[in-house]
């Protein structure tokens, strides 16, 4: 389960397009254990944000975000990577594979990074993810040797790759077209269905919205933050 | 962090174009100047101990280090001869015991050295098949001589003709191997050796034909006036001395006179050295020289540009580094996203910066090894090369 709680973030001049006072807040939010939530809302509402903060790669300045009873804003920078890696699973809309490994060591790298595990165990789990979207036979290619569905497919594999209880997904399919957005939405519903994990995805496509268990609008969720309004 | 260093090192395979260029560039940069300051120095271990283990040399007066590379290492670059005569005289005082050298010819790309068979005792060379030279027109051949040409006891060497196109020049000489030296890792390895009177019979100074006051050798007479007989063109000169022709092989002249191109002399102490080095001192025609002080006065100079071409590597590294360090920093400008996903998943900045590091560690590692390996192939075949370079 996710549960936010009084949240409030600002971005202080972070990335060149960010004015120094664009920010959000969320006075109460919640995502259940297990369920499969479409995260919808105009450009510029936080949907993008409010992932980083669930993902800890962004800094709430004040509020409690928890996860799966995990209170994410007490930790420092070394638990967040590791609350990260066991229990985030993030699929990207660049796809975001390392063009230097293979199919199957993209779908291997959490591992690459945490350790944990055996390898062999490890390296059984990514195969058997790989066979699970139809990719059996691609273990040994090199991501810029397949089709843009087929990287999609080869992404959500590794946001599984560890079972984690969290699955965020940003914009998953805006790169791809009609039908690979339906397999690749598809397949994180199902593999969320699977391994019982909360699936937060964010979409600009109003036709996936009858794949998920419920949809939430950014704008009933988060307020932006105002910084002439707090003077 | 295995993982960090696993990634490293799968970016570096899968560019391994760009990898190999970084190495090699690191590579050259660090073996240039260890194997420019490990050749130099072997080379000079080398040419000193050879020069140090040579007491004094006596030649014809003209370049001191023409005199003393031909006699040391029988470079072809010739020094003016000396007439064997001063040898002769320089023995009968007996200050020293005095080695003939006559290196002036070549066979199949190998020096021949006219000598005696105290110059084998002096280097201390032994037989390792065959037996010493025991007649005219027998040979011993160096180590390399015999590996390279596949030749052993009982095969034969011919003298290579010094001009092809003069008909009336020095014939080549097939001479008999009796003999395999054991290798020095010296100049010796690469040269044939010969009694001296066969380095003349080569030169031509002696030689070997039917005898003309025969009757069978009538065809071979041109005129008959008392006891001086002229041959006419058809007489025939041996090209090889054999147990049946030895007998007819003859010099014409005295052996006084005929040419050396230096002598080794070995004088029993520093006492007997001092004095004819003062003998010699004034002498117009003759040098003395001491080949480890002549060789000296050119490693100095060699040490000098050695000094001067480190300084140039040096300053070349320091622009390879400068280079490669531009080269490591706009990769990861490149690979800014990269490492943003790796974040993202969970790896913390210090795994980035273990990645980073390590594929830094396995550029430099792989160079230093390849470096280290080309250093010691380089230290290998140093002597090799050398040897090559100074019997050229």
């Amino acid at each position: 389960m996710i549960n936010i709680k009084e949240l409030t973030f600002r971005y202080r001049g972070r990335g060149p397009n960010l004015s120094s006072s664009f920010g959000m807040c969320v006075a109460e939010f919640t995502v259940p254990l297990g369920a499969s939530t479409a995260l919808v809302g105009p450009s510029g509402s936080g949907k993008t944000t409010l992932l980083g903060l669930i993902a800890g790669t962004l800094r709430a300045d004040s509020g409690s975000i928890h996860v799966n009873d995990q209170a994410i804003t007490d930790f420092n920078d070394g638990e967040l990577g590791r609350y990260r890696i066991r229990n985030v699973g993030q699929v990207f809309q660049a796809f975001e594979l390392l063009g230097y490994l293979t199919v199957i060591e993209n779908i291997l790298l959490p591992w690459y990074i945490s350790g944990d595990g055996r390898k062999f165990d490890i390296r059984k789990r990514a195969a058997d993810l790989l066979r699970s979207v139809g990719l059996d036979s691609k273990q040994s290619a090199m991501p810029g040797e397949l089709s843009q569905g087929e990287q999609q497919r080869v992404a959500v594999c590794r946001a599984m790759l560890n079972n984690p209880p969290v699955l965020l997904a940003d914009e998953p399919t805006g790169n791809l077209d009609r039908e690979n957005k339906q397999n690749v939405v598809d397949l994180l519903v199902e593999q969320a269905k699977r391994n019982n994990s909360t699936l937060l995805m964010v979409t600009h496509d109003e036709s996936l919205l009858d794949k998920f268990d419920s949809v939430l609008d950014m704008r009933q969720v988060a307020v932006p933050y105002d910084a002439e309004s707090q003077r | 962090m295995t993982g960090a260093m696993f990634l490293g090192w799968r970016y570096l395979a899968h560019h391994r174009f760009k990898s190999s260029i970084l190495i090699a560039s690191i590579t050259l940069m660090l073996f240039l100047p260890a194997a420019t300051r490990l050749l130099v120095e072997d080379s000079a271990t080398a040419l000193t101990s050879r020069a140090d283990q040579t007491p004094l040399v006596l030649g014809a007066r003209g370049s001191e280090l023409e005199l003393v590379l031909n006699t040391l290492y029988f470079h072809a670059e010739l020094p003016a001869e000396i007439e064997y005569r001063t040898l002769v005289s320089a023995q009968s005082r007996g200050l020293a015991n005095f080695i003939p050298i006559h290196s002036k010819f070549q066979a199949q790309g190998a020096p021949i050295v006219g000598t005696s068979l105290d110059y084998f005792e002096f280097r201390a060379l032994k037989i390792a098949s065959g037996r010493q030279i025991g007649l005219l027109g027998e040979c011993v051949i160096g180590a390399n001589v015999a590996t390279r040409l596949g030749l052993g006891p009982g095969d034969s060497i011919i003298s290579s003709p010094e001009t092809v196109f003069d008909i009336a020049g020095v014939y080549p000489l097939k001479m008999t191997i009796a003999g395999v030296l054991e290798a020095t890792g010296t100049a010796d390895d690469a040269a044939v050796f010969v009694d001296v009177r066969t380095s003349w019979i080569i030169q031509g100074l002696g030689h070997g034909h039917a005898d003309l006051a025969r009757p069978q050798a009538g065809a071979a007479v041109l005129s008959r006036r008392d006891d001086i007989v002229t041959a006419n063109a058809s007489l025939t000169q041996y090209a090889e001395i054999t147990r049946d022709n030895i007998s007819a092989f003859h010099f014409h002249g005295s052996a006084e006179s005929f040419p050396l191109t230096s002598v080794i002399v070995v004088p029993p102490d520093q006492k007997n050295a001092t004095l004819l080095r003062g003998r010699f001192q004034d002498n117009e025609l003759l040098q003395l020289v001491v080949p480890g002080t002549v060789l000296d006065d050119l490693l100095e100079t060699v040490f000098a540009v050695q000094n001067y071409v480190i300084l140039g590597l040096a300053i070349l590294s320091f622009a390879t580094i400068a280079v490669i360090t531009l080269v490591f920093l706009l990769s990861q400008q490149l690979r800014k996203g990269e490492f943003q996903t790796l974040l993202r998943i969970g790896a913390s900045r210090s795994y980035v910066s273990v990645l980073i590091a390590s594929e830094i560690g396995f550029v430099f590692l792989i160079s230093a090894l390849l470096a280290a390996g080309l250093t010691v192939a380089t230290r290998y075949y140093a002597m090799q090369v050398l040897q090559t370079f100074l019997t050229l």
